[in-house]
């Protein structure tokens, strides 16, 4: 702060401080509060708004807890998620391990741009392309019959479909934290702990998890934040058995016209985030900071 | 339960660069045994080879008699002080110490008793609950030899573990190091590049130049007997004066060189004729005249406490560097003079140019 101000003067400074603070208010602190005051007050026909009926209450949230359908998918939301993350990690830790410790520079780059190159493509198209791969009469099945692995297509969209979509959808996010915190850890490390008599798994339990804890920590994070948050691969790649608690604020919004109760089921889902990610970070003994770094 | 290494023609090479190549020595069990050389001379590989880091692409390390081919680092009988000494930095120290015997299955109690043991034998009792991050250079020194000498190996090789200490803990931590292997009578293959480390601490010493094995001698043999140039001039410094052998007879040879004719130690297979050079110590010129005298012009003396440097110009343009010790700095020779200098034969040594 005191640098701004010696570098660009106080002036500019100000200026620029003062731009960072609107459009912090503007962009995250005021829709945030909108949509608190949204999910606190009931659906009233527009006559009736500011009359004695508009006052706060906790009817909306109170509404998910007794619907025992919307409750069932909130829950399974927040642990399918949890499930992404998981999957996510394993599929990335050894991927990332190899990158940062035992591939050839020239194999980084092919490895990095494989990884990154999908991610030029838009979210949604990418997760169309599962749709097509995964389709009752897609290539998946076809290739599966002709090996003969099973004799006839399987329905892969649901619960399956949903998973394989996020995970693929986030590699990114939890590759990139994991092989940065890898890729630090001194070679020598290794070295020791195989030279002392370990084999893989106590050097990488003992040696380079805890080193690469942070991490794994943010790629976990990351990945579970945005599986809670994802509508494209549960609308797309879902079946009417496997609905995301998304598609649900997304029908109150848009299909039921009752805001005041979306906004409640949006800010149930944001607290319930936001306490999962603060009990991991605990867990973990990871501070926010490392998080952000 | 120490254990003799030996190396049996070892080569390696990386794509098209030989960094070592056929390499022979024994190293007995229980010798404190050296690699010198300067960086990039393949002593490095050469350790790693032994480890089990690298596997040799010719020849075959044997371990007390066993070949160790086919085994990793985790399946033999030696421990490895690394450079950076590599200490986990997430473990207490005592977990670090103990974390070979973990990965050999021990219980906590067991391991935790004998961690604290080797404290003590490093004298670091108390640090056990502490993380390395909170030791000193020295301490971190001393944690990393405790840790493998936990798991009892039956070698002990160690990668420059004290270049990055200032030299006073340095010159404390040779003698620890030495001592350490006295008490424990493990074997120690240390490698360096600083000569006098491996003069001072080892039982023998391998000297190495471009990945070939140059002499394998004691220190003393090393210093007087040098076999080859490269030796000569690496350890130890000396003046190299440059001539034909006249004569050779008697372990003796003469040297006819522009200052007239030298002689020095010589083995006897040198031809007559051939090109060869006088190598003579500092501290085996003494200024003055006699048998075997060289002329020089004098540049500077460094009054070092115990002698002085005097550092010249022979009429060849080789540099000329003469210890006079302190109590005959009454004969040194004063800056910008032409100057004398004789030695007794017996103290040089002539080699044929490489």
């Amino acid at each position: 702060m005191r640098d701004l101000y010696r570098r660009f003067g106080p002036g500019l400074a100000t200026v620029f401080l003062s731009l960072v603070l609107i459009w912090l208010a503007a962009m995250v602190l005021a829709p945030n509060l909108m949509m608190i005051d949204y999910a606190l007050r009931p659906n009233l026909p527009p006559a009736e708004l500011g009359g004695p009926q508009d006052v706060w209450s906790l009817d909306n949230v109170l509404y998910l807890a007794n619907e025992g359908v919307h409750r069932a998918i909130f829950f399974k939301t927040i642990w399918a998620s949890a499930l992404v993350a998981l999957l996510t990690l394993i599929v990335c830790y050894p991927i990332a391990f190899w990158m940062a410790q035992r591939a050839t520079p020239g194999q980084l780059s092919i490895a990095l741009m494989l990884v990154i190159i999908p991610f030029f493509i838009n979210e949604v198209l990418r997760t169309l392309a599962w749709f097509i791969l995964l389709a009752y009469r897609g290539p998946l099945n076809a290739v599966l019959l002709n090996m003969g692995v099973i004799d006839q297509p399987v329905r892969w969209q649901g619960d399956g479909g949903v998973l394989a979509g996020m995970v693929y959808a986030y590699i990114l996010f939890m590759l990139l934290p994991i092989y940065n915190a890898i890729e630090s850890l001194d070679r020598s490390q290794l070295e020791a702990a195989r030279d002392l008599g370990a084999g893989t798994v106590r050097t990488h339990r003992r040696v380079v998890v805890p080193h690469a804890k942070a991490g794994i920590a943010t790629g976990c994070v990351f990945t579970f934040m945005l599986a809670a948050g994802s509508y494209v691969a549960p609308a797309l790649l879902g079946s009417p058995g496997s609905r995301w608690f998304t598609e649900i604020i997304y029908n109150w919004f848009f299909e039921g016209g009752d805001w005041n109760r979306g906004a409640a089921y949006a800010l149930t889902l944001l607290v319930l985030c936001l306490a999962v990610v603060l009990v991991t970070l605990r867990l973990f003994r990871v501070n926010l900071t490392d998080v952000a770094k | 339960m120490s254990h003799s290494v030996q190396l049996d023609g070892i080569g390696m090479t990386f794509g098209s660069t030989r960094a070592v190549g056929d390499v022979s020595f024994t190293v007995q069990a229980g010798e404190f045994f050296s690699i010198l050389g300067p960086s990039g001379c393949g002593k490095t590989t050469i350790l790693r080879m032994i480890a089990g880091f690298l596997e040799p692409t010719e020849g075959r390390v044997l371990i007390g008699g066993r070949d160790m081919r086919g085994l990793g680092p985790n399946q033999r009988p030696t421990a490895m002080i690394f450079q950076s000494l590599a200490l986990f930095p997430l473990m207490p120290v005592w977990e670090n110490i103990a974390f070979g015997l973990e990965a050999r299955g021990m219980g906590r109690a067991e391991r935790r008793k004998r961690a604290e043991e080797l404290l003590r034998l490093i004298a670091l009792e108390g640090y056990g609950d502490r993380m390395p991050g909170e030791l000193s250079g020295g301490q971190r020194q001393r944690v990393a030899i405790a840790r493998a000498l936990a798991v009892e190996p039956g070698v002990l090789l160690l990668d420059e573990p004290l270049s990055a200490l200032d030299l006073k803990l340095r010159q404390h931590m040779r003698a620890e190091l030495r001592g350490l292997q006295k008490r424990t009578g493990v074997t120690f293959i240390y490698i360096t590049h600083d000569q006098s480390e491996a003069l001072a601490m080892s039982d023998r010493v391998a000297v190495m130049s471009n990945g070939l094995l140059q002499q394998v001698a004691t220190p003393r043999q090393l210093y007087d007997n040098p076999a080859t140039p490269f030796v000569a001039r690496f350890v130890g410094e000396t003046n190299a004066i440059t001539g034909q052998i006249g004569a050779v007879g008697g372990g003796m040879a003469r040297i006819d060189t522009a200052m007239g004719p030298l002689r020095g130690r010589a083995d006897p297979h040198l031809a007559v004729g051939q090109k060869a050079t006088l190598y003579i110590r500092p501290e085996a010129l003494m200024p003055g005249t006699g048998a075997n005298t060289l002329h020089a012009r004098v540049s500077r003396m460094d009054f070092e406490g115990a002698f002085a440097l005097v550092h010249g110009q022979f009429p060849d343009g080789a540099a000329l560097t003469a210890a006079v010790p302190s109590t005959r700095l009454s004969d040194a020779p004063a800056p910008g003079t032409d100057a004398s200098f004789f030695f007794a034969p017996e103290h040089a040594v002539v080699l044929a140019d490489a």
